[in-house]
């Protein structure tokens, strides 16, 4: 009787145990594997365990490139994220119920479409012969087009239009929680519109804003098919480069190597950040 | 001109109407409670007041300016609301500092005025607390000392006791009291708790479906209620259908259920009346002295009271007395019962109606 309460937990989560055996811990044990292999151009991939790999893509200044351009168009996206959906959280919420029910689906609507579709939509946008460029040109506002299409800048911009979402749902969370008559409040001891918003409304936006930062920024960091559409071959992101090496050049471990990188990369910035969140916030909210 | 004028205030809602011709007026320093049931307008007249609510219609003038184009922020209010609405993410200190920071007052003269404020309430040792890490009636005090810090013109206070338990309630109550007359600050207080307006009030406004129903001291509005909403709504009373037959100097003659009784003499022609009776003055009495006969349905023990049901030939009647020690009667028992004529009071039959 104790010995089967005690395996019941166990027992319920196997299932989802076995999940994530399955599908996430093997393919990332044998991809970390893969990463100490070597590879000749022919013979293939060798039986034989190394760091070759990551000496070489830390010594090569081309990698260090293409991680920086990665976090930067990361940051651009979550920065832009913030900037973008904070305020809209805010407007969906004081919103009255219907037309906040209507805006929410518009918000949220980009989830329910393809990423390729969306970013292929970008593309039709964005391009030298793209409806911007040519819209400019009829009105003279430029005499030749501006590069948009194959930019870091159009990469975040279209990566911003995939994510925000998700800023949108965890600040919408976070304020939710709030009580609305402290806005009043506030109000009422004499703050303008802005001090209300600055001083009551966004610091208790703000765990939603960093947990929202934190899923922006490791999505974007990690994407491939709006970089891959947008970037094509001239602006290598980390996930396109792996990719490459996969697909193009076969060299499997250099590019399962870039990828545990990435994992690593993305993960020490995540933890660092959840513990400056933790330190700041313990003991204010409920 | 009084303090506080509010003049046929009216606020509709789409087709209903939520606030209907209020007027009051209120002098600097008084304590004024808004008593009604759920619903009946009391949030929405104070919201006007405040400024978060645009007036259908009617003006609102406090120390001789007309709020009616003065934004929220502007009128320098105190505000407790029945949540508290604290800010969550600042200390004790920090939330009382606000309404200073707001007004550009800063360095000793600012700590000195928190000082202040956290010593009426009695929190200067939580100061630098957060609001999560506290009691209800704690942050309920939080919530006076900021509305307070900042020496509104006029408190207003919506509800601000609901929320706590009926022990801590009483407490919070005289502690209340005892701030607002300390700071002396002009204070409008929504409630639809009965006793709570009673013991904290100057004048009770008694409001219903929108409108101001009564106004007057607790002890008048008790005693003399215009209506039998009002009896029944400021503690507890017997209302019984009569017929006035004739009233003069000599007191009021009324026909209840085929018994003629005597009352006070009123302001009313001959006709279908209504009868109050509060249960704390009728008598249970020996039967030489007594009015009428009565059989006890039921009494419930209350601790310092007694509570009777009684049945009588002019109806059913709740008498109270008070727990001297002694025997009472027990349900079944046939007692003899007797009022002060005075004490009766005859109102008219439509509650719409008030004279
Ligand atoms: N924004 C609004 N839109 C429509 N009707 C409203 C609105 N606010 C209040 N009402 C209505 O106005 C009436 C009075 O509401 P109010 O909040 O003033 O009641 P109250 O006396 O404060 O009640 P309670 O004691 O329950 O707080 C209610 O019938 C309510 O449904
Ligand atoms: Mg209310």
């Amino acid at each position: 009787m104790n010995r089967l309460a005690s395996a019941k937990p166990w027992l319920l989560s196997g299932p989802a145990l076995l999940l994530f055996l399955v599908f996430l811990l093997i393919p990332l044990v044998m991809t970390f594997l893969l990463s100490f292999n070597s590879f000749s151009f022919y013979g293939g991939i060798e039986e034989s365990y190394g760091l070759g790999n990551y000496i070489e893509i830390l010594s090569d200044s081309y990698f260090y490139e293409i991680f920086l351009r990665t976090f930067l168009i990361a940051l651009g996206t979550t920065i832009l994220c913030v900037l973008l959906g904070v305020p809209e959280a805010y407007i969906l919420l004081r919103m009255r119920p219907f037309a906040r029910s209507l805006m929410l689906l518009v918000v949220l609507g980009p989830l329910l479409i393809s990423v390729v579709v969306r970013t292929l939509g970008w593309s039709i946008l964005l391009g030298n012969k793209g409806v911007i460029n040519e819209f400019l040109i009829r009105l003279d506002l430029i005499s030749s087009p501006v590069k948009m299409l194959y930019t870091s800048g159009g990469i975040v911009v279209a990566l911003v239009h995939v994510m925000i979402p998700f800023m949108i749902i965890a600040v919408w969370a976070a304020l939710q929680r709030r009580d609305a008559s402290a806005e009043q409040a506030a109000e009422s001891l004499g703050a303008s519109p802005v001090k209300v918003f600055t001083r009551i409304v966004l610091p208790q936006a703000m765990p939603g804003i960093l947990s929202g930062s934190l899923i922006v920024f490791s999505l974007s960091a990690s994407a491939f098919a709006t970089p891959a559409i947008l970037g094509g071959r001239r602006i290598k992101v980390i996930s396109t480069t792996v990719y490459d090496e996969f697909l193009n050049t076969l060299n499997w471990p250099l590019g399962a190597a870039i990828a545990v990188l990435l994992l690593v990369s993305v993960l020490v910035i995540m933890l660092s950040w959840n513990r400056l969140v933790e330190k700041r916030y313990s003991g204010v909210f409920e | 001109m009084s303090f506080l004028e509010i003049k046929a205030l009216t606020k509709r809602f789409f087709d209903m109407t939520a606030v209907d011709d209020f007027s009051l007026s209120v002098e600097r320093g008084e304590f004024v409670s808004l008593l009604g049931p759920s619903g009946c307008g009391k949030t929405t007249t104070l919201q006007m007041i405040a400024g978060f609510e645009d007036p259908s219609s009617g003006s609102i003038i406090l120390n001789g300016r007309n709020l009616s184009k003065v934004p929220a922020r502007k009128r320098g209010l105190g505000i407790v609301f029945q949540t508290y609405a604290l800010f969550p993410h600042m200390t004790v200190e920090q939330n009382v500092a606000f309404g200073l920071e707001m007004r550009g007052i800063s360095g000793d003269d600012r700590r000195q005025k928190i000082a202040n404020a956290l010593d009426l309430v009695k929190l200067s040792h939580l100061a630098k607390r957060f609001p999560k890490a506290m009691s209800g009636g704690q942050r309920q005090r939080v919530a006076l000392a900021r509305a307070l810090v900042i020496e509104p013109e006029l408190l207003l206070l919506d509800e601000p006791l609901s929320n706590l338990d009926a022990k801590l309630r009483e407490e919070m109550q005289l502690e209340l009291r005892r701030i607002q007359q300390d700071a002396g600050v002009t204070t409008l207080l929504v409630t639809h708790d009965q006793s709570e307006a009673m013991a904290l009030s100057d004048r009770i406004a008694v409001m219903q479906n929108g409108r101001l129903m009564q106004i007057g001291t607790p002890f008048d509005t008790y005693e003399s209620p215009k209506s039998s909403f009002i009896s029944n709504f400021l503690g507890k009373s017997n209302c019984l259908d009569a017929r006035l037959i004739s009233t003069g100097d000599d007191g009021a003659k009324l026909d209840v259920n085929g018994i003629q009784i005597t009352g006070p003499a009123v302001n009313l022609l001959p006709g279908k009346v209504l009868i109050s009776l509060r249960p704390e003055r009728i008598d249970i009495v020996d039967s030489a002295e007594g009015v009428l006969p009565a059989r006890v349905l039921e009494r419930i023990f209350l601790g310092d009271q007694w509570l009777f049901r009684l049945e009588t030939t002019i109806g059913n009647l709740l008498v109270v007395r008070r727990n001297r020690g002694r025997r009472e009667a027990e349900p079944g028992e046939t007692v003899h019962i007797a009022w002060l004529p005075e004490h009766l009071r005859i109102l008219p039959q439509s509650q719409e109606n008030v004279a």
